[in-house]
């Protein structure tokens, strides 16, 4: 009993690493997409007024590695967003591999069930 | 107006969205949505894609400190995930299937609830954790949290069922309007499980970036993530969220919760007002 105390500590202490890393990397991608942004497109008007969804290539996971490497200003910003969004989603495989570690395999299952449902949510957007 | 004074003045308007929603314990999604509808015009499908990555950038940041000092219960929040993840992907889906105009008005309604939540009086009584259900002792629910002296208090929790279920509603509601849903996640937590309001609130932040993020893939291939939005709005309540968790302390808080409550309310009737004239 004494050891899984230790590890559930351990568990936390991981997650909150994980998560202050994960935000601040974001928000640095975030930041520098957005000055690039910014120089580039900062004198021209912004339309948000009428809903016309993003570009295929600002939704696309491929399109949007493949822009920010040719430095798309847009698609630095996206990948930013991107690495936010994986944050929780790193937490909860960190807690699936820390349940196993402490052998609590109730949990183990449960946390498995929480990540089917988000990589669902993920790559059957399009079908929906 | 250039998109360069856009950019700017929406970077305070979160930054303040940001540091009102920590300082108030509220959250700052609640009031960067109507923000961003009533006052720039935006669409509010650009807004709540916006408004969602702020909900997880907040969440996970203050989520890294409650987590590491051993406040939040993981396995309560990983269980509960189970209900808000399936009830956010139900959220974001139906949204797709709802006029901007109803959901505006859903809304204001939420809106209304998290302010009559924030000002209900609120009664603590630690469950005895003899006292828990099967399903609990079961689940391993039951757990300890460190008081202001770092005395470690031993807590049951109460209800099991109805809290998952209300939890499932909160994230229907999340996935719907894109926000975090504090306020029906404190039903379901202290309502319905009676837990310590120190853990609850922890653990609920614990688990709006998860529900979040289950959301936010059915936003990002419907195209509502728009990147140049998105980046004032986030770093804005990133930073703002950040500055006001150093505030904490100040004695201000009670007029400030007023004042933010009466903000909220105004806005609550103006989403609903905008929703039955079809304006949103």
């Amino acid at each position: 009993m004494k050891q899984d105390k230790l590890t559930d500590k351990n568990l936390e202490v991981m997650m909150g690493t994980l998560l202050r890393y994960g935000v601040l990397l974001s928000a640095f991608i975030v930041m520098i997409g957005g000055i690039l942004y910014l120089i580039k497109f900062g004198n021209q008007q912004p339309h948000y007024t009428h809903f016309s969804g993003e570009p295929a290539n600002l939704i696309n996971l491929k399109s949007i590695l493949n822009d920010a490497k040719g430095f798309h200003s847009r698609a630095i910003i996206q990948l930013g967003l991107l690495v936010l969004i994986a944050t929780p989603i790193a937490r909860i495989i960190l807690s699936v591999v820390g349940f196993i570690l402490e052998k609590d395999y109730l949990y183990v299952l449960i946390t498995l069930i929480v990540l089917t449902v988000i990589l669902f949510s993920l790559f059957s957007g399009s079908v929906a | 107006m250039t998109i360069l004074s856009f950019t700017l003045i929406l970077l305070l308007g979160s930054f303040i969205a940001g540091l009102l929603g920590s300082l108030t314990g509220l959250g700052g999604g609640v009031i960067i949505i109507p923000m961003l509808t009533l006052i720039f015009q935006i669409d509010i499908r650009y807004a709540i894609g916006a408004s969602l990555i702020s909900v997880i950038a907040t969440s996970s940041g203050a989520a890294a400190a409650y987590v590491r000092e051993g406040i939040s219960n993981i396995r309560i929040g990983m269980f509960l995930e189970i209900a808000t993840t399936v009830g956010a992907v139900l959220g974001a889906i139906l949204a797709a299937y709802t006029t901007t105009s109803y959901i505006a008005i859903v809304f204001g309604f939420i809106l209304l609830l998290s302010a009559v939540v924030s000002f209900k009086h609120k009664e603590e009584i630690i469950l005895n954790p003899a006292n828990s259900g099967k399903l609990g002792k079961w689940l391993k629910l039951n757990g300890t949290y460190p008081n202001e002296k770092g005395k470690e208090i031993p807590y049951g929790v109460a209800k099991v069922i109805s809290g998952f279920l209300m939890m499932m509603v909160a994230g229907l509601v999340s996935g719907l309007l894109g926000i975090g849903s504090g306020a029906l996640k404190v039903i379901a937590m202290d309502n319905f499980m009676r837990l310590p309001f120190k853990v609850s609130t922890t653990t609920s932040n614990f688990m709006i970036g998860v529900t979040a993020a289950a959301s936010a893939g059915v936003y990002l291939e419907r195209g509502y993530i728009d990147p140049g939005l998105s980046m004032p709005v986030v770093i804005g309540v990133l930073v703002g969220a950040f500055v006001g968790s150093k505030l904490l302390v100040s004695s201000g808080t009670k007029f400030l919760r007023i004042l933010f409550a009466a903000v909220i309310i105004f806005l609550a009737f103006q989403m609903i007002y905008n929703g039955f004239t079809g304006k949103i």
